[in-house]
C-alpha cells in the first residue's frame, strides 16, 4: 500500500495516467447519475435498479457486437430497445408504486434490481465481457502513459449524451412537461400536463440513457451481471453528495468519483474498490446527517 | 392468553418437538426454518412496528457467525495460523472443550451485536425512510467486502468450522433444537415486548416520528432498544447456523445480503408486516414453497424471488394477515380486546 503511494509521489506521470482512467469513466457515471436524479427529482422514486439497467445496456450492446454491429453504432437500437423497456417497466410496476410510500417504491426497484441480474446472468453467464470497438492505445508523455483511444471516444459521446439531454430538457415541449411536474406536480396537472405521461416519458428516457450509458462501460471497461449494484451505489452517492437537481454538482461529483476510484485502487488494491464506493456513500450520509443535525441544534 | 390459542401454541410447539424424530432425514432443513421464522420476526420489529426499513440487518447475522466461530476456534487455537493453513489444520476439540467453547461462542455472538447495533445507532437513525434502508444496505455490503479482505479470519477462503463430537443425527438434532429454542425464545419474547408500552412507542414513531418525539418520548432510545433486540437474536442465529453449516466465509453465507438479507423482507411483506403471526405464517409459506419449487427452477429462482417481491409490493401489499384482516374482521376481534386499541394497519 505505502509502496503503491510512494510510486504515485517519485513518477508524478502516474497520476496523469489514473487522472485520465477515472475521467473517461466518472463521465459515464456523471450520465447514470443524471438519469437517477431525473427520475428521482420527477417521480420521487429512488431507483435501486439503475445500475441494472446499465447492465442491460451493456449486454444489448454485446449481443449486437455478436451479430456484427459496432458498439458505437448499437447506442442507436439500444437506447430505442431501453426506452421501449421502461415504458413496459413503467406501465407494469412503477406507476403502481408511485402514489405508495418511498420504502414500497425502493423495494420494488429492488425486486427489479434483483430479477434483471438473475436474468442477465442466466442469459449471458457470470463471464466478465467486453466489447470490442477497434480502436488502437495512444500513448503519451514519451510511452509513459496510454490510453485507449475508444476511452477519449467514449468521453465525447458522454460529453454529446449530456448535453443533448440538457438541450432537450431545456427547451422542447415534452421537457418543458417534466421539469414543470418535477417543480410543483399539481399545478403542471392544472395546467393541463399529463401527469402519467411525463412520469412514463421520464422513466422511459432514464432507461434509455441507462442503455446508453451501458454501452459506453462495455466499450471502455468491462460489463458482467452482478456489477450492476456498484453502479446504482455510485449514481446515488453522487446524486447524495451534489444535490437533487444540481447539475454542476452531479457533473463534478462524478467525475470526482471516477478518479477517486482509480486512486484508492491503485493505493489500496482492487478488492477494496467495492468497499470504497460504499464506504463513501456511508459517509456522505453521516455527513448530511451532521449537517441536520446542526441544523436542529441551532432550532432548540 | 385465550384457552383456543393457548391450544394452538401448545400443538404447535409439540409439532415442532416431534418434527426432527419424525423425519430425521429433514433436520438441518427444519432447523433452517426456525431461522427464517426468526429472521421474519427480527426484521418486523424494526421494519413493521417501528416504520424503519432495513435491508442491512444480515449484518447481525454475519457478525454473530464470523464472532462464534472466532472465539470457539480461539479458545484452543491460535486463528491467524489455523485461518492461514485453509482446513489443513484438524483440531481435535474435546468434548467440554467443543460445548464451552459454543456456549461461550454464542453468548459473544449475542452481546457484540448488540454493541454494534447500539453504536450504529447514533450513526444511522438520523437517516429517515429510502436513506435509511440504502444506509443500512450499505453497512451490510461494506462488512461483506471489508470480511472478505480480512485475512486473520481467513478472508474469501473462509473457516472450516469445529466438528460436533456427537455420533450421526446427534449434530442435526442438537443443531435444530438450538435453532428452535432460539426461534421460540424470540417469538416469546417478543410477544411479551408488544404487550408493554414499548410496542406503542414504536408504533407512534412508525406514524409520525416528529410528533411522537414532540409528545416526549425519547425516540431515539426506542430506536436502539429495538434494533439491539434484533441484533440480539439474528447474532445468536448466525452463531447456530455457521455452526450448523460446518464452514462458513463472507458473501455466500455469512453476509448473503440479496439472499438471506432480502428473504427477511420478503417473508414478512408476504405474511403482512406490523402483526407478531405475519411474519411466522410469511416464513412458513415462503420457506416452503422455497424447499418444494426451488430445486425445479433451475436456475431461475432468483428471478422468481425479485418478481415475488415486486409482485408482493406492488399487487398485495398487505400480506396475507393485512388480507385476513379486511376479509375477516371477526377473526381478530378477540385480538382487539385484549390490545385495547385497533389492531395496527398492516399496510402503513
Amino acid at each position: 500500500m505505502l509502496d503503491n503511494l510512494q510510486i504515485l509521489l517519485s513518477q508524478p506521470v502516474f497520476n496523469l495516467q489514473l487522472l485520465l482512467n477515472g475521467l473517461s469513466v466518472g463521465a459515464v457515471f456523471a450520465l447514470i447519475a443524471y438519469g437517477l436524479g431525473l427520475v428521482w427529482g420527477v417521480t420521487a422514486i429512488k431507483n435501486l435498479a439503475q445500475g441494472d439497467l446499465v447492465m442491460l445496456g451493456g449486454f444489448l450492446s454485446f449481443e449486437f457486437a455478436q451479430h456484427g454491429v459496432h458498439p458505437i453504432v448499437s447506442l442507436v437500437p439500444v437506447c430505442a430497445i431501453m426506452f421501449g423497456f421502461g415504458w413496459i417497466l413503467y406501465k407494469l410496476v412503477i406507476r403502481r408504486v408511485i402514489q405508495l410510500d418511498l420504502f414500497t417504491s425502493l423495494l420494488a426497484t429492488f425486486g427489479l434490481a434483483i430479477t434483471l441480474q438473475q436474468a442477465l446472468n442466466l442469459v449471458f453467464g457470470p463471464e466478465v465481457r467486453t466489447v470490442s470497438s477497434g480502436f488502437g492505445r495512444l500513448e503519451l508523455a514519451g510511452g509513459m502513459v496510454d490510453i485507449t483511444e475508444i476511452r477519449l471516444i467514449g468521453f465525447g459521446l458522454c460529453v454529446l449524451l449530456a448535453a443533448g439531454m440538457v438541450i432537450f430538457m431545456k427547451t422542447s415541449r415534452i421537457g418543458q412537461a417534466i421539469r414543470a411536474t418535477a417543480q410543483d406536480p399539481r399545478a403542471a396537472r392544472v395546467l393541463g400536463v399529463n401527469a402519467d405521461l411525463v412520469y412514463a416519458l421520464t422513466f422511459s428516457i432514464n432507461a434509455a440513457i441507462c442503455g446508453a450509458a451501458g454501452t459506453l462501460i462495455a466499450m471502455i471497461w468491462v460489463i458482467q451481471p452482478f456489477y450492476g449494484i456498484a453502479y446504482s451505489v455510485r449514481a446515488f452517492v453522487i446524486v447524495t453528495a451534489a444535490g437533487l437537481g444540481n447539475l454542476p454538482g452531479v457533473i463534478l461529483a462524478a467525475l470526482g468519483l471516477g478518479v477517486l476510484e482509480q486512486y484508492s485502487g491503485f493505493v489500496f488494491g482492487a478488492q477494496f474498490q467495492q468497499a470504497t464506493i460504499v464506504g463513501l456513500l456511508l459517509a456522505i450520509l453521516i455527513w448530511r446527517q451532521l449537517a441536520l443535525l446542526r441544523h436542529r441544534k441551532a432550532l432548540q | 392468553m385465550s384457552r383456543r390459542s393457548l391450544v394452538l401454541h401448545l400443538a404447535l410447539l409439540a409439532a415442532g418437538v416431534a418434527a426432527p424424530f419424525l423425519f430425521p432425514a429433514h433436520a438441518v432443513q427444519f432447523a433452517v426454518f426456525w431461522i427464517f421464522v426468526l429472521f421474519a420476526l427480527t426484521w418486523d420489529t424494526m421494519g413493521g412496528q417501528m416504520g424503519y426499513n432495513s435491508l442491512g440487518n444480515i449484518l447481525f447475522f454475519g457478525l454473530g457467525m464470523y464472532i462464534c466461530a472466532v472465539t470457539q476456534i480461539g479458545l484452543v487455537y491460535d486463528v491467524a495460523e489455523y485461518t492461514a493453513s485453509n482446513g489443513a489444520i484438524k483440531i481435535d476439540f474435546t468434548d467440554p472443550q467443543y460445548f464451552a467453547g459454543l456456549a461461550l461462542g454464542v453468548a459473544l455472538a449475542a452481546l457484540i451485536p448488540v454493541v454494534v447495533a447500539a453504536v450504529l445507532s447514533w450513526v444511522l437513525f438520523g437517516l429517515r425512510g429510502p436513506y435509511f434502508a440504502i444506509g443500512t444496505l450499505g453497512v451490510a455490503i461494506a462488512a461483506a467486502e471489508l470480511t472478505n479482505a480480512w485475512n486473520y479470519v481467513g478472508g474469501g477462503a473462509g473457516i472450516a468450522m469445529p466438528v460436533f463430537p456427537g455420533g450421526p443425527g446427534m449434530r442435526e438434532r442438537f443443531f435444530y433444537a438450538a435453532c428452535m429454542i432460539a426461534a421460540v425464545s424470540c417469538y416469546l419474547f417478543l410477544r411479551w415486548l408488544y404487550g408493554t408500552r414499548f410496542k406503542l412507542a414504536i408504533n407512534a414513531i412508525r406514524d409520525d416520528e416528529d410528533k411522537a418525539e414532540a409528545l416526549g418520548l425519547h425516540t431515539g432510545r426506542y430506536k436502539m432498544v429495538a434494533w439491539s433486540v434484533s441484533a440480539f437474536f439474528l447474532g445468536i442465529a448466525g452463531a447456530l447456523f455457521g455452526n450448523m453449516t460446518g464452514f462458513i466465509e463472507p458473501l455466500e453465507t455469512a453476509y448473503p445480503t440479496l439472499t438471506f438479507g432480502i428473504f427477511m423482507v420478503a417473508m414478512t411483506l408476504l405474511g403482512g408486516k406490523g402483526t407478531l403471526w405475519g411474519p411466522v405464517i410469511g416464513a412458513t409459506l415462503f420457506y416452503s414453497l422455497r424447499e418444494v419449487t426451488w430445486t425445479y427452477l433451475l436456475g431461475w429462482q432468483y428471478v422468481a424471488l425479485g418478481l415475488l417481491i415486486i409482485v408482493n409490493v406492488v399487487y398485495f401489499q398487505q400480506g396475507i394477515l393485512g388480507w385476513l384482516r379486511q376479509r375477516v374482521p371477526r377473526w381478530f376481534e378477540a385480538e382487539r380486546e385484549t390490545a385495547g386499541s385497533p389492531g395496527p394497519g398492516a399496510g402503513a
